[in-house]
């Protein structure tokens, strides 16, 4: 074990040299390559949301949307009906016995189906039909469900993207997580409760026009700035989707902050004809189930232009035009879980964490030294070499290092001299009996291998299941103690036991042999 | 061995005390419970700040005192000045309940406070975050068993198995009994602490498997008791150096490891005295002897 080739040596030290020159890397005048370790939230502040998407709105609302072309397949087919009732997630009608076997049958059409989309993806329809006596029941499928959920939050995602974008937060992570939600990182936030709440806005924007009386077709809403209460029509002039710009601005005359946005065509268009036909009229500005404002229409608004004003602050008027920038969500979305860490916290808990890891390590190299005296020496070298490795491979990973993660680091520096303990002593059992001092050493190193592979296979497996079922700052602390392994059984069993090799076979005196 | 000592001798009593340690940690843990963390149980943590550093607990515990909270509890974090307050309301429903909390706050006690840290989970995702981690550790006990089991005789893996839960359910019931908070961190300290202990107990077993084929005509316990005493010194080094690494990160690393070391040097503690008093004699109790290994073999 003690007899190395000179490429062996030669890769060795490769290895360890160019882990110190990726190590390297951290430090600010080494940009040769563009590689770094990241901070975690916890060390450099900032904010990890997790959100949620509420589908159930969505899944009444777009129920909704099919009773127009539902009755009208009824009527076209001559299928009579009664009884037709919309519950949030059911709608029910009675239909006779005779006509079910042929309303089935137009209801599972596969082409040109206005009602029941066929998802060619599952090959299953969206909607499920079921008779019961002369009772029929739609909902949407499991499948629908699925699809639906699924297109609703790719779309969030994006809109959500959109926001953090355009608030020009650095480097943000927008990611999914299962089925129904997303994972929000933003390192180094200054306002996290204003990211909390752009993120949160559903931003459902409509134009409706308030009615004199209040009747079916329209509904009572909140004006926000006074807190009276308006009857809004229900139906929608135009709404958020037919906006293609919104641009915080101060109105020229009474210099208050106000947004302009900008329609499409198809939204200029039809602004215009309702502007046109309706002056006089007050139009209600609604956000979320609130009028903004309900200005009176004085004359009709054809160059697709308007502005919002609602008593904003100019804060609110910026982020009100970013909303309606980025999009409305197509489902409200909850946060479930949020971790802030302030900046300065950030910054105590590096340093702490570096001070702790130097005198750690500090203390567990006097301790080598005075127990093992030159090989002691050699396990420190092989500690610091072990150390520069853990770093130089967490750069070329761009790993992100957390708090838990440097504990990580303390605790492989004081667990990785185990694997030199359990050679140097069992080299000094061996030399107890055996008379040749080389011979001690390769036995001794030999004898210890399938210990040390055992014990460190063990931390492994600890390591990999903190990983996997891990989350934040814990899998930054697996991620360290995982490579902390690795590179503490390479500087064990190569960078040590070189120099170990170099020392007992330049020794022929056996001066150093005071193990 | 020139330090010998005669380890099996104090099996026995070392084995009451571990079934009796056991036995209350177990009672511990299921008439008090854990103390769960805004991590398992839900709910809000803040760590503040407050520039006036005189500022008294009690202060600050009445300008919290809101009924919407639910249960609060506030405590010294660190400086003077720095809190760690924890309450039961899910902070996430109002966007911007923190923002008026902080503002109602500062204006109660009468000083600027800093929200250094805020974390708020809500029951759904902390129900998830418990799950997960019992799975974890469930799991890594049972990854561990199995590589045990593949690599050694199962007298070994019973030994080494039976010396792991003795040393998570302690553990555990250490921390029931001071109350101390149990959050993800404290989970990785004992997934830790599993592949520490593992770690131990597989150098003795290695050592004790090799003795067991060089002397055929020993009985057990003193195969037992030669292998403990030739690996203990390193046993006691590691433990040593590690700990030397756990205090200094729980002496300096700052607040927030502190219970997660704290886990850690318990964990090391008793995972070495695991390996020698409650995983060896396992071995003792099974009479293995060079015959067990040989039999295996055959197979």
């Amino acid at each position: 074990m003690l007899s190395f080739t000179k490429i062996k040596v030669l890769l060795i030290y490769l290895i360890l040299v160019s882990a110190i020159f990726f190590a390297s890397l951290n430090l600010k005048y080494n940009n040769l390559i563009d590689k770094e370790v990241n901070l975690g939230l916890d060390l450099q502040g900032g904010s990890y949301i997790l959100l949620e998407i509420d589908t159930k709105p969505l899944v009444s609302q777009k129920l909704q949307t099919k009773v127009i072309p539902l009755k009208k397949l009824l009527n076209q087919n001559e299928i009579e009906f009664k009884d037709f009732t919309v519950s949030p997630e059911l709608i029910s009608l009675t239909i006779n016995k005779e006509k079910q076997n042929k309303f089935k049958n137009i209801f599972f059409k596969q082409k040109e189906n206005k009602v029941n989309n066929f998802i060619s993806e599952y090959n299953k329809f969206e909607l499920d039909l079921e008779f019961s006596q002369d009772k029929a029941f739609i909902r949407f499928s499991n499948f629908g469900l699925v699809s639906l959920n699924n297109a609703a939050l790719k779309q969030s995602i994006e809109i959500i993207r959109r926001r953090i974008d355009d608030l020009g937060t650095k480097e943000p992570t927008i990611l999914q997580r299962g089925d129904k939600r997303i994972l929000v990182e933003l390192p180094g936030i200054d306002n996290p409760e204003r990211v909390k709440e752009l993120l949160g806005k559903t931003a459902q924007l409509t134009f409706r026009l308030v009615s004199k009386d209040d009747g079916f077709g329209s509904e009572k809403l909140i004006l926000t700035e006074s807190g009276e209460e308006l009857t809004v029509n229900k139906r929608v002039v135009i709404s958020g989707d037919n906006l293609v710009d919104a641009q915080p601005k101060f109105d020229n005359q009474s210099n208050q902050p106000i947004v302009l946005f900008t329609l499409d065509r198809l939204g200029a268009r039809k602004f215009g004809r309702i502007t046109t036909e309706n002056v006089g009229r007050r139009l209600a500005i609604v956000l979320d189930n609130y009028v903004i404002s309900a200005p009176q229409i004085r004359e009709a608004i054809t160059a697709g232009t308007g502005t919002i004003s609602g008593g904003f602050s100019f804060q609110e008027s910026t982020d009100l035009a970013l909303l309606l920038r980025s999009g409305a969500l197509p489902a409200p979305i909850n946060i479930v879980e949020e971790r802030t860490v302030g900046p300065d916290l950030g910054k105590d808990s590096i340093e702490a964490g570096i001070f702790s890891l130097i005198i750690g390590f500090t203390l567990v190299i006097i301790f080598m030294f005075i127990k093992y005296k030159i090989f002691g020496l050699v396990s420190n070298i092989s500690l610091i070499a072990n150390l520069l490795m853990m770093i130089g491979i967490l750069t070329i990973l761009e790993a992100t290092l957390t708090l838990p993660g440097i504990a990580g680091i303390i605790l492989t520096v004081g667990m990785a001299v185990d694997s030199n303990v359990l050679i140097y002593e069992r080299i000094k059992e061996e030399l107890r009996t055996e008379k040749s001092i080389i011979h001690a050493f390769d036995t001794g190193y030999n004898k210890a291998k399938i210990t040390v592979i055992d014990a460190n296979v063990t931390t492994l497996i600890a390591a990999v299941i903190l990983f996997v079922f891990g989350s934040g700052p814990v899998k930054g602390f697996a991620v360290t103690l995982g490579i902390g392994i690795i590179t503490t059984l390479f500087s064990a069993y190569f960078i040590a036991r070189h120099l170990t090799s170099v020392i007992v076979l330049n020794d022929k005196e056996g001066k150093y042999f005071k193990l | 061995m020139n330090n010998k000592i005669n380890f099996s001798k104090f099996f026995k009593v070392a084995n009451i005390f571990s079934l009796l340690a056991v036995v209350i940690s177990i009672l511990f843990l299921f008439f008090k419970g854990l103390n769960y963390g805004v991590d398992f149980k839900g709910g809000t943590l803040l760590e503040i700040r407050i520039e006036n550093k005189n500022i008294q607990i009690q202060d600050l515990r009445s300008s919290l005192n809101m009924p919407e909270l639910g249960d609060v509890n506030v405590k010294q974090f660190g400086e003077a000045g720095d809190f760690l307050i924890k309450f039961e309301k899910n902070a996430n429903e109002n966007k911007k309940f923190i923002a008026d909390l902080k503002n109602s706050m500062s204006k109660k006690i009468n000083s600027a406070v800093n929200f250094r840290r805020v974390e708020t989970v809500g029951p759904k995702v902390s129900g998830e975050l418990l799950k997960q981690g019992i799975t974890a550790i469930v799991l890594a006990l049972s990854a561990m068993l199995f590589y045990i089991w593949i690599r050694f005789e199962w007298q070994f893996s019973l030994g080494a198995i039976v010396a792991l839960l003795h040393d998570v359910v302690i553990t555990l019931g250490i921390f029931s009994i001071l109350s101390f908070e149990v959050n993800l961190s404290i989970v990785a300290a004992v997934l830790t602490i599993v592949g520490y202990s593992m770690n131990d107990t597989v150098v003795i077993f290695d050592r004790i498997r090799e003795n067991l084929l060089k002397y055929s005509k020993i009985k057990t316990n003193e195969i037992t008791d030669i292998s403990v005493n030739e690996t203990l010194s390193r046993t006691i080094i590691t433990s040593l150096t590690t700990l030397l690494a756990l205090f200094s990160i729980f002496i300096l690393g700052g607040e927030i490891l502190k219970g997660f070391s704290f886990a850690m040097i318990l964990g090391v503690i008793i995972g070495t005295y695991s390996s020698i008093f409650v995983a060896s004699p396992v071995l003792n109790y099974f009479k293995v002897t060079q015959k067990t290994l040989l039999k295996d073999d055959d197979i």
